[in-house]
């Protein structure tokens, strides 16, 4: 019998037997997080289920990050109901401000290696950079875990992705992400783990792998895991209250493909509207001239992405007349962060619009709306028609580095064809 | 499974149709009800389609349908215009969740010689066959794993959970 890769361990762990891929697997769920856009409609799953109160709310975490703050009386009144809801159940809950529930569960050391994470959000896929399992759910999904502590997952088959050498200076971890949409495709990697291993993986740290996490359910993939390493133990310590004890892929376990990357010959990329596999080297890119420049989410809202964007900002100058600068951190850590570190101050002071800590900015519910016809080149991680609030705005995805740099120059650019100022 | 033939209209859309094309997110903030929401489904990219989608019409698309976000709305709003079934030729993973716990068929079979209005009659049996009422051309579907089945036969999660009290 042939070994087993790192999603059916983690996923034989979680149910209690064997499972390879293909297997409906019933598992019991470590942590189930939920938001302001998903928890209304499973509160009303949950009453019809006849459910009335909830199986362990230590286990739930509710994040009010989708419509922060309220832009209407009627999420606000969406809100109260999941306030009150979450009080009843004795749910921990991370309200307006706290910032984005992914990087809220990843900052408080929910994830771990070993655990079984949900998230009613798509991007829940982020966790998995801690060496857990973890996947978006739905919101029946959500009440049904709420009522069961269970949910069904469809154990899914692997791609085993090598990392070898390091990416060249002014290539980030999103460039990765967006290499990798364009060769497998919006739906290359469908129902599947992508599975990272090799060598060029010492060169990224936890954060970084956050980005790819976060980005892989852009390539159809039900997620992307990473090993447990010294830059996971790193990120983890002091943060998990349990003992880490990470698990790995057995050598002869069966994987769908396999993939090479050598990182020494990547370059930047855009993503170009409207789809995130439409990708083009930023070289290739030609003259588009932008509105608005958007760092942050729960892709690029770190300090580091920051830190990268500010860099540009402090050698080339400020953003061009005209152009939007957009500001939102993944949430009130990251933003204290910055604080901290005097780099809010300096976001500031360039005339950066400083938005709440959440997801608003990013799809539309809340936050900076373009314009008709607005180019807008972002950190984040869709640029569907429509996803920012307006479908005629054209979103284009980049780097914090790129972002920076087309917001100086006032069209999309490389910091290499600017001038220092 | 109870075997079943269904005559139906085919609604064609292409590859990659995200959930935000299905409805857009900005329509969550005024209501969550599908009979609501009903009324604005594909309107980015289909504007004409809310008023002329009839109960019982199947949604027919290509690869990757219901990619992008999670809500379940993608799925509820669909199931508010009175459409049981989706064929495609590959789903998005929450998209086929959302499905099953809401009691929308998702089928995965080759849709590509199935066109805009095209009859089509499906006999979900132990095996699920495609038929093309134009051209007599027939598919075989890809088989619904057991336990989902329960689940969508069932009507969805909230039925099925209600009768089990557990997965």
């Amino acid at each position: 019998m042939s070994g087993k890769t790192l999603s059916e361990k983690l996923l034989s762990l979680s149910s209690g037997r064997s499972v390879k891929a293909g297997d409906i697997a019933i598992c019991e769920v470590d942590c189930a997080m939920g938001t302001d856009g998903s928890i209304p409609m499973a509160m009303d799953y949950f009453a019809a289920m006849g459910a009335s109160r909830v199986h362990s709310p230590h286990k739930l975490l509710f994040a009010l990050d989708h419509y922060a703050p309220a832009p209407s009386p009627k999420a606000a009144m969406l809100q109260a109901r999941i306030r009150r809801f979450a009080r009843e159940q004795g749910i921990p809950l991370f309200d307006i401000g706290e910032g984005i529930g992914h990087q809220i569960v990843v900052e408080q050391g929910l994830a771990a290696p070993g655990r079984l994470l949900v998230g009613a959000d798509s991007h829940a896929v982020t966790y998995r950079a801690a060496n857990c399992f973890a996947t978006g759910i739905g919101s029946s999904d959500l009440a049904g875990v709420m009522m069961t502590g269970k949910v069904w997952l469809k154990v899914p088959e692997s791609i085993r992705i090598t990392l070898h050498g390091e990416m060249p200076p002014g290539v980030y971890p999103k460039d990765l992400a967006l290499h990798l949409a364009k060769l497998l495709g919006a739906d290359g990697a469908a129902y599947q783990t992508l599975e990272f291993h090799g060598e060029g993986l010492d060169t990224l740290d936890f954060e970084d792998r956050l980005v790819l996490a976060n980005l892989s359910v852009e390539m159809g993939a039900k997620n992307a895991v990473f090993p447990f390493d010294a830059a996971c133990m790193r990120y983890l310590d002091g943060r998990v209250a349990v003992p880490l004890e990470g698990l790995s892929a057995d050598a002869d376990a069966i994987y769908t493909r396999t993939l090479d990357i050598d990182l020494t010959t990547l370059c930047p990329y855009v993503a170009l509207p409207h789809n995130v596999d439409n990708v083009a080297r930023l070289d290739e890119v030609g003259d588009v001239p932008i509105q608005m420049a958007c760092l942050g989410t729960c892709t690029g809202g770190r300090a580091k992405d920051f830190r990268q964007a500010l860099a540009v900002f402090r050698q080339f100058g400020r953003p061009a007349a005209g152009v939007q600068l957009v500001v939102t951190p993944a949430s009130r850590e990251a933003m204290h962060e910055l604080a901290l570190g005097g780099e809010l101050a300096e976001l500031i002071e360039l005339g950066a619009i400083i938005v709440t800590p959440g997801c608003g900015a990013c799809c539309g519910t809340a936050g900076a709306i373009p314009e008709d016809d607005a180019n807008v080149i972002s950190t984040a991680n869709r640029n569907f028609k429509g996803r920012m609030g307006n479908p005629s705005a054209n979103i284009f995805l980049a780097s914090p580095e790129v972002c920076a740099a087309s917001a100086i120059a006032g069209r999309i650019a490389s910091p290499q064809t600017l001038s220092r100022r | 499974m109870t075997s079943l033939s269904i005559k139906a209209t085919a609604r064609r859309f292409g590859d990659d149709i995200n959930t935000d094309y299905i409805i857009s997110s900005r329509r969550k903030r005024e209501s969550l009800d599908p009979a609501v929401l009903k009324d604005y489904l594909f309107e980015t990219i289909a504007p004409e389609f809310a008023a002329s989608v009839r109960a019982g019409d199947i949604l027919v698309a290509g690869k990757n349908f219901g990619c992008g976000s999670a809500m379940e709305v993608a799925a509820t709003a669909v199931i508010g215009a009175g459409i049981r079934i989706v064929l495609a030729q590959s789903f998005a993973r929450t998209y086929f969740r959302n499905a099953v716990n809401n009691g929308l068929y998702p089928i995965e079979c080759d849709t590509s010689r199935i066109a805009e209005g095209c009859a089509l009659q499906i006999d979900m049996g132990p095996r699920i066959l495609v038929h093309s009422a134009l051209d007599g051309h027939e598919v075989e579907a890809a088989p619904i794993p057991h336990d989902i089945l329960k689940i969508l036969d069932a009507g969805g999660l909230v039925p099925y959970l209600r009768a089990h009290s557990t997965l």
